[in-house]
């Protein structure tokens, strides 16, 4: 028989006694509803743990340090390295170096110092971060209140949403939402800011750069010298971010970010110049870390081991991701599991149904046998009405399945305004996850209809014919 | 009808035995029975309840298989073909009509006369148009939309007729067509039957208890009893114009 009759007549089987076929599509919709919704669960989970991570702008991010550093994020590889002393140091040809590794975007320099700001003639004490131009499309900035940096000189500075409470003499609240964020923003757009910081000064007679900047193993120590001085900078508040560009960094977060031009432009001394005076005596250079952005998180690995193998540190958010993955793709399972547990009674369901309509409809197929059906045919026939309860019972399945899901994304989403949390999307149900549901019913529903349709298909049409 | 056609055996059944087993018990229902029906016959088997003459016209029509002997219809033993096989020969070769009718409740007329060429996966045009001609053809171009249960006993059996011809079988097996009919009802039937034996040359085996009827229509009598055949006669059956006539008496 062809599909379309086929379908036909299943259809036309299943409108006969509609009550029972019904009631066990219903049965296979409540199964498919409760798949959809810990599956959809898990995901949107799994989801909120990695926009959380996405939005940290860390996720094709890797950052590099020299093994001299001894504060280093990664330790694991310590044992197979060279000892710290003998490591490379982190310097621009370095730079110019990882930048040329395959998958990476840029590598820019991590300028970040502690200094002090004055605003309102008031002074506050912060980390600061210099930011390139391309950190304009991270995540963070996003929902920024106000603007980007106009240049990558520009004396301006974009503000962490705590340390724009911190100026304002506001005490943080948690769940901070947008709207807070423009509040805070609209009194200190335009508004100036001084800051104060330790300028390095190559001192005089100190030789010229070789082109190499670090001196080497043999070079002698001797005539290297450099002075600090105490400068200060204006700087333009153009806005100010509710989210974090840099939640991975723990402790060393900054508060206010500037222009990276701006930022190496000013030749702040840093931590790590006290500690190499005697290897970086001029006025080049010497970074405490690189961060290395990556063309497809995917490459986030080989660049990884690429800038390992150049002999230096290197961390990125994937090595924190990964244990995440593991823990929801176990938890997916898990879910799967219970939530196929009421697809599994629906597939006792159809079994009884269908079982039942042979008994009821016994007469009907050996009169199909005696005008020619075959054992195929019938077969095929209880199939198809399977197969259509499932893809029936799977499309409001999912649409059950989805509502739910809407309803307690709603209802934790009432909860957490009234905790001063801000919304969050607990509940996604992809379209793979649709699609799946919906062929995972129909499998189902055809694995039922196997006992069932071959017992159709091996009834004897003589003793069919006699039963009344 | 040329004569050679009508000489050539159409369903030939040797010693054919069907034997159940009830608990300890061994119903022979057919027991070797050893007969021959030429293309374009018209046969009546007639016997008493119990007689093994349904259980014959089910091993002619491939409903049934034989505990042992064989028939063959049209140089096939049926005994020898596969499940498949079986259905397809269903499918093409026999038409069959029953006492009570076995239309399917739930569908129309038309759907009950197409539903054969469904499963000859025939393309639904042709299917629509060649039910129309069919139920045109037994007088029920009207009700072609209603479903069994609001027909007369004889519209039904003439729809049933309808659906045993729809892919032109060379066989026509009617088991007891006329037994829930009333006699003009019967007749009308009857004639039908012999319509499409006469003009489309289709072999006919009919299973009776009414000798009157057979006598009627058929042009040889078969007789069985426990299963077995005790007699045989030729007839002559009175002219398609003296049963109208009669029928109508």
């Amino acid at each position: 028989m062809k599909l379309p009759d086929l379908t036909e007549l299943a259809l036309r089987n299943l409108r006969e006694s509609l009550l029972r076929n019904s009631l066990t599509t219903i049965g296979i919709s409540v199964g498919v509803a409760s798949l959809v919704a810990m599956l959809s669960l898990g995901i949107g989970l799994q989801q909120l743990a990695s926009r959380r991570l996405m939005k940290s702008g860390l996720f094709d991010t890797v950052v590099v340090t020299s093994r001299r550093d001894l504060r280093n994020f990664g330790r694991d590889d310590e044992r197979n390295a060279p000892a710290p002393g003998e490591s490379r140091i982190l310097d621009e040809p370095t730079r110019e170096e990882i930048e040329r590794l395959p998958n990476v975007l840029e590598a820019y320099p991590d300028i970040r110092f502690i200094t002090e700001l004055r605003y309102d003639d008031k002074p506050h004490l912060t980390t600061i971060a210099a930011l390139p131009a391309s950190a304009k499309s991270n995540d963070a900035f996003e929902t920024v209140q106000g603007q980007f940096f106009s240049s990558d000189t520009a004396p301006e500075a974009i503000l962490q949403k705590a340390f724009a409470e911190e100026l304002l003499g506001k005490t943080p609240r948690r769940g901070l939402d947008e709207t807070n964020v423009k509040e805070l923003a609209a009194p200190l757009l335009g508004k100036e800011l001084i800051m104060r910081y330790a300028q390095r000064e190559p001192a005089p007679g100190t030789p010229a750069p070789d082109g190499k900047n670090a001196a080497s193993e043999d070079q002698p120590l001797a005539g290297a010298a450099y002075s600090v001085v105490s400068r200060e900078q204006k700087l333009k508040i153009i806005g100010v971010a509710d989210l974090d560009p840099e939640s991975m960094r723990g402790p060393t977060r900054a508060r206010v970010f500037l222009p990276l031009g701006l930022a190496e432009s000013l030749h702040v001394m840093q931590p790590t110049d006290l500690r190499e005076t005697s290897r970086a005596a001029t006025d080049q250079p010497l970074y405490s870390a690189v961060s290395v952005r990556v063309k497809d998180p995917s490459k986030i690995q080989a660049v990884e081991d690429a800038v390992k193998k150049m002999g230096f540190n290197a961390f990125s958010i994937l090595d924190a991701s990964k244990s995440i993955q593991q823990f929801f793709s176990v938890l997916d399972v898990f879910l799967g599991i219970f939530g196929s547990l009421a697809l599994a009674v629906a597939f006792i369901g159809i079994v009884n149904t269908l079982v039942m309509a042979i008994l009821e409809r016994r007469r009907e197929i050996g009169i199909m046998k005696a005008i020619g059906a075959s054992d195929g045919d019938v077969k095929k026939l209880f199939f198809a009405e399977a197969g259509a309860m499932g893809i029936l019972g799977g499309v409001i399945g999912v649409a059950l399945g989805w509502a739910i899901g809407q309803v307690i994304n709603l209802g934790t989403n009432i909860y957490l305004k009234s905790q001063s949390f801000p919304p969050e999307h607990f509940w996604s149900v992809p379209l793979w996850l649709v699609a799946f549901a919906v062929l995972f019913s129909f499998l189902v529903s055809l694995a039922a209809g196997l006992y069932p349709a071959a017992r159709a298909a091996r009834l004897d049409p003589v003793q069919a014919l006699r039963y009344e | 009808m040329n004569d050679a056609a009508a000489s050539a055996p159409a369903i030939h059944a040797e010693q054919l035995c069907r034997h159940y087993r009830m608990g300890e018990t061994l119903i022979r229902a057919v027991d070797g029975i050893t007969l021959t029906v030429r293309a374009g016959e018209f046969v009546a088997l007639l016997g008493s309840s119990g007689s093994g003459k349904s259980s014959v016209l089910n091993l002619i029509a491939g409903l049934d298989r034989p505990t042992s002997g064989s028939v063959i219809v049209n140089d096939r033993d049926l005994a020898q073909l596969s499940r498949e096989d079986l259905a397809h020969y269903r499918l093409h070769t026999v038409g069959m009509v029953f006492q009570s009718f076995n239309l399917i409740a739930s569908m129309t007329l038309a759907e009950n006369v197409e539903l054969p060429m469904r499963f000859a996966e025939v393309d639904r045009g042709k299917r629509d148009s060649l039910a129309r001609e069919a139920l045109t053809r037994v007088g029920l171009q009207a009700r072609m939309n209603h479903r069994p249960s609001e027909l007369s006993g004889g519209e039904q059996q003439r729809a049933a007729l309808a659906r045993a011809l729809i892919n032109r079988p060379k066989l026509l097996l009617a088991d007891e067509p006329t037994g829930n009919l009333d006699s003009r009802t019967g007749t009308e039937i009857m004639n039908m039957v012999r319509e499409f034996n006469q003009e489309l040359g289709m072999t006919v085996v009919m299973v009776t208890h009414e000798r009157s009827l057979a006598e009627r229509y058929a042009q040889r009598l078969i007789f069985l009893a426990d299963g077995k055949l005790v007699g045989e006669e030729s007839n002559s059956p009175v002219t398609a114009h003296a049963s109208t006539e009669g029928g109508r008496a």
